[in-house]
């Protein structure tokens, strides 16, 4: 009888989708990945909330509420929790906001920027609330693996799942470690 | 061959060494490497970022200010002191503020390599997220603070190399940070220029050159060509 598929769910919280534009990038070996794995909620199914799955990749850090109450969704319903990218793994570009007050950097842009006039900073419930910093995940749940890079090569994903497929503890060899 | 060369090991590998020799240089110079960060060939051996840390007879040292002597049994590739090294690159990475897909020393940098090298994935601890300021002052060169990791390679250079003494290290521990022989604490009221080795000894991207930008592509960079170990053993003649 066949090994059950692992169940994976995939989320992009404060990132650019990069990290999942890179696992597209595996090419014809998704193919290959369909046979060890099942989607449950990720951008690739439209399916948003996750339950009980054995992997969740973290693509993006946390710079907003719904960022933290998604990644504990998942840390709760993912028996492995891996931090993919550098902004999920340090908070990446976003945290490069973190010398600055949030106040003025949403009147600079909303307001007092160049060639702004009569601007309001946008004020919704539908909006969630900007945290004072941007974290990477680490900072809020415990992690289980790490896959750096801006974004992990095709390669690293397929490394990864490849061992986690395998039951071993992923590792990534040679020239897959990247952080840039 | 015959040798009467004296020699140490390292873990269990005889390494012959020269008078005055560090154990660190007289074993990249064998072909066998340790990682290293603030040492660099040609450099007075400084001692204070204690990746190259090692143990000689029972006592952790490192490697690069450790005289190699006759007799010595030294341990690097052991699990405790590979752990050891991978969580002081986790705390260098955890203190400043190091944005690597948006560094333009990215490529080129030896801490980035000494993370790969020891397979470091994440800095792990809670990042300190410190307020550094950028130095924009200098024509010809910037000095970006986040990255500093406080090697005093810069400092060292400019005092034996140039006759400057333009950096000097300033406070203790956390405030511990890199400063310049100015009053008012700009680089541009210094006597640095662009061509002192001063210039280009960091290795990390505090160093920036104005007027250019990511003029190297992925790919042809200089640990992207060869990784730290390499490089390392190149330089030092090693096999």
């Amino acid at each position: 009888m066949p090994s059950p598929k692992l169940r994976v769910a995939t989320t992009s919280l404060a990132g650019c989708f990069g990290c999942h534009m890179s696992l597209l990038d595996i090419d014809e070996r998704l193919s290959s990945l369909v046979e060890l794995v099942e989607f449950d909620a990720s951008p690739l199914t439209d399916l948003k909330t996750p339950v009980a799955c054995d992997v969740g990749l973290i693509e993006g850090g946390l710079c907003n509420a719904e960022n933290v109450r998604t990644l504990l969704l998942f840390r709760r319903e993912c028996k492995v929790l891996v931090a993919v990218g550098a902004c999920a793994i340090t908070g990446g570009l976003p945290a490069q906001r973190n010398a600055l007050d949030v106040r003025d950097c949403l009147e600079s842009v909303y307001l007092t920027g160049v060639g702004l006039e009569g601007g309001t900073i946008p004020r919704d419930r539908e909006l969630p609330l900007l945290l004072e910093k941007v974290h990477p995940i680490h900072d809020v749940v415990n992690v289980d693996y790490s896959l750096p890079g801006c974004p992990p090569s095709a390669d690293a994903f397929w490394a990864f799942f490849e061992d986690i497929a395998a039951g071993r503890a992923p590792r990534l060899g040679h020239g897959l470690i990247r952080y840039d | 061959m015959t040798t009467d060369r004296r020699t140490f090991t390292l873990d269990g590998h005889d390494i012959p060494f020269d008078e005055g020799q560090s154990v660190l240089d007289a074993a990249l110079a064998a072909g066998l490497f340790i990682p290293f960060l603030c040492h660099k060939p040609g450099y007075e051996a400084h001692g204070s970022c204690r990746v190259c840390m090692v143990r000689v007879g029972g006592r952790w040292q490192a490697s690069c200010t450790t005289p190699a002597a006759a007799g010595l049994e030294v341990e690097s590739t052991v699990e405790d002191l590979v752990a050891m090294r991978r969580e002081i690159v986790q705390f260098l990475f955890t203190e400043g503020n190091h944005f690597c897909p948006s560094c333009e020393a990215s490529g080129n940098c030896t801490l980035q390599a000494v993370g790969y090298e020891l397979g470091v994935t994440t800095p792990h601890y809670p990042p300190f997220s410190p307020t550094r300021p950028l130095d924009a002052s200098h024509p010809e060169m910037l000095l970006d603070l986040n990255r500093c990791i406080l090697c005093e390679l810069c400092v060292r250079a400019s005092a034996n190399v140039d006759k400057k003494s333009v950096f000097a290290l300033s406070g203790r521990g956390p405030t511990k940070h890199l400063v310049v022989s100015a009053e008012s604490g700009r680089l541009a009221d210094t006597s640095f220029s662009a061509d002192d080795a001063a210039a280009h000894v960091c290795p990390v991207g505090v160093f920036l050159p104005r007027g250019q930008g990511f003029r190297t592509p992925l790919g042809a960079r200089k640990f992207d060509v060869e990784p730290l170990r390499v490089a390392a053993l190149r330089r030092a003649g090693g096999t």
